[in-house]
């Protein structure tokens, strides 16, 4: 497993707090957005976008990539900001998110935005897409990963099982599903709208290997990534605890924070809190 | 009476005589292999042949993960098990463009021993109302085996439509299809039948009858559902003034529904819509029995000619 140096973590962690302010931004400007799960993948998309992932900007469809799926497609803004700091686009074209005739759609679009390996938007894909995308690869010889980051709402749905069932038949060992578990859904806590717990186990179930760690301690997620690299007879999860809304002290747990942008007052009040620094 | 042929085994075959020429093209399935024949492709390229359990959801999720790492694969299940997956089939395949081939097999009311629970009746007009979609129906065995390299190799989403029954065959090895494509059967001038699958040869023996009594009918196989061959459709209510559309599907939003779209426009004509009448079938002890029931016979085909050429303004 490789070492990370502190350099690195500190760079990634500066990176993670710049997505933030992109997302917060954002959604501010167009009034619309998911701030809450947005926020609580900041660390694990750094991670991909920033270290993790073998990708290349000026060919996004060079067919030897890393897959990403945002299977969790309303977080769609940090992927976004992601992206364009990777210069897959220009930044400016941020602030055409969601408009008409752009090509930033409300939910990732492959067709119409670059680095998008897969749309998204309707929960439960990742998975079973991410199958798919490693039976592909055995066939072509080609030595790529898959990653897929879900919510952990989204791991009520069915179809994300049945995908875990064949990506466990087929042994993917190229498929690492990483949970953003923040505890919050779009109606409430995750525990009262359908309790999922024992989430762990039931990845075990499904004969995945399983990793535990805090989503928002950047070596952690580093360290995480490259032992599922490591693991050669089955898929892995990433079981990530985090916390929705992570940064801004009013939006942290808080399902209202799921789908609704700032006011102006807010969004001042959340800048400042992560120009402050992250609170730990 | 016509020779009759599987037209699902058909299908199986050309699938794997189609897997050798192609390396790209993969098969996914779920549960259903030895009743829709892909069982001949798993026995041929076992690396190329997906499994997939009982989980359409997930068979139509693998196949889109499939096709945007490079292969060809055909989804294969029960043409009503689709339904399952149609949130899957619209986001995954149709707005995300995956060149993923849709293989809805037992169509209509062809498993008629299994019952409502396993008829089709509403797949076409769902299909076909999703963008980037592609819906194909075989009319004999033959047929269905041109489709399958025409469906390959088109480039993204198609859902075809094979029945489960033995059909009689129509055509000889010079048959070609292609997307938005039709083919005239037979020609005349006094009415059409605008007819897919099973119904082109039932149409076929109605248009005997009907010469018998004097009136020409015209017969148009209309294989490509969508997109639809719009210039056959108006030359026919151009020249002959009278259109009856035949289908094993309801008589709404199918093959009905869509040549009705298409006969408002230019000429305009009276169409006579054959098909199940927007209700749930019963189980029967064949699926000829069937069809002459709910309103698909023969004679009801006659009927409805004879009903759209009374309708035809003088």
């Amino acid at each position: 497993m490789a070492f990370h140096s502190e350099q690195l973590v500190k760079e990634l962690n500066g990176i993670s707090r710049d997505l933030r302010l992109d997302v917060l931004e954002m959604i501010h400007r167009r009034g619309q957005g998911h701030p809450g799960g947005s926020l609580s993948a900041a660390e694990i998309i750094t991670a991909f976008y920033f270290h993790h992932l073998r990708i290349d900007p000026s060919r996004p469809d060079w067919v030897e990539r890393d897959r990403f799926i945002l299977s969790k497609g309303h977080a769609c803004a940090l992927l976004y900001a992601a992206l364009a700091r990777r210069n897959f686009f220009p930044r400016d074209e941020l602030q055409t998110w969601g408009h008409l005739g752009g090509r930033l759609q409300g939910h990732p679009d492959r067709i119409k935005t670059s680095g998008i390996d897969m749309s998204s938007g309707m929960e439960g894909h990742g998975v079973p897409v991410g199958a798919g995308l490693c039976l592909a690869a055995r066939l072509n010889g080609l030595r790529y990963r898959v990653y897929v980051l879900v919510g952990d709402g989204e791991c009520q749905g069915g179809v994300l099982w049945e995908g875990a069932m064949i990506a466990s038949k087929y042994r993917i060992s190229e498929l690492t599903v990483i949970v953003d578990n923040n505890n919050v859904q779009l109606d409430g806590p995750v525990h009262e709208i359908l309790p999922l717990d024992p989430l762990v186990e039931k990845w075990r179930a499904f004969n995945f290997a399983t990793l535990e760690i805090n989503g928002h301690d950047t070596r952690q997620v580093l360290d995480a990534l490259d032992a599922a690299k490591e693991v050669h007879d089955k898929p892995t999860v990433i079981i990530a605890h985090t916390t929705k809304g992570k940064g801004v002290s009013f939006m942290e747990n808080q399902a209202k924070w799921h789908g609704l942008a700032p006011n102006d007052e807010e969004y001042a009040r959340a800048v400042s809190e992560l120009k402050g620094g992250l609170r730990e | 009476m016509m020779q009759k042929t599987s037209v699902r085994k058909a299908y199986g075959e050309a699938l794997a005589d189609y897997g050798a020429i192609n390396p790209k093209v993969v098969v996914v399935v779920a549960d259903v292999s030895s009743s829709v024949f892909t069982s001949i492709f798993a026995d041929r390229f076992p690396k190329r042949f997906f499994n997939v359990g009982i989980t359409e959801q997930s068979l139509i999720d693998v196949s889109a993960g499939l096709a945007l790492g490079g292969m060809v694969p055909f989804a294969n299940t029960f043409a009503t098990l689709f339904l399952r997956a149609l949130e899957q089939i619209r986001t995954c395949v149709a707005y995300a463009k995956t060149n993923v081939k849709i293989v809805g097999g037992y169509s209509g009311l062809s498993d008629f021993k299994d019952g409502p629970s396993h008829h089709t009746e509403a797949d076409v007009a769902i299909m076909r109302s999703l963008p980037n979609m592609t819906v194909l129906e075989a009319a004999d065995a033959i047929e269905v085996r041109k489709m399958v390299p025409l469906v390959a190799e088109h480039d993204g989403p198609v859902y075809l439509r094979i029945s489960r029954a033995d059909m009689p065959i129509l055509y000889d090895d010079s048959h070609e299809v292609e997307v938005g494509g039709s083919s005239t059967i037979r020609d005349g001038d006094d009415v059409t039948f605008i007819a897919s699958g099973m119904m082109v040869s039932r149409c076929l023996e109605a248009s005997k009858i009907l010469a018998e009594k004097s009136v020409n009918a015209r017969l148009i196989n209309m294989y490509s559902i969508k997109p639809l061959d719009v210039s056959a459709v108006e030359k026919a209510a151009k020249e002959t003034g009278a259109i009856v559309t035949a289908e094993e599907h309801s008589v709404i939003g199918g093959l009905g529904g869509a040549v009705a779209e298409a006969v408002v426009n230019k000429y305009v004509a009276p169409v006579e819509r054959v098909g199940i009448a927007d209700v749930f079938t019963e189980t029967a002890l064949s699926h000829e029995e069937l069809l002459d029931h709910y309103g698909m016979g023969v004679e009801d085909i006659v009927e409805a000619a004879q009903r759209a050429i009374k309708r035809k303004k003088k």
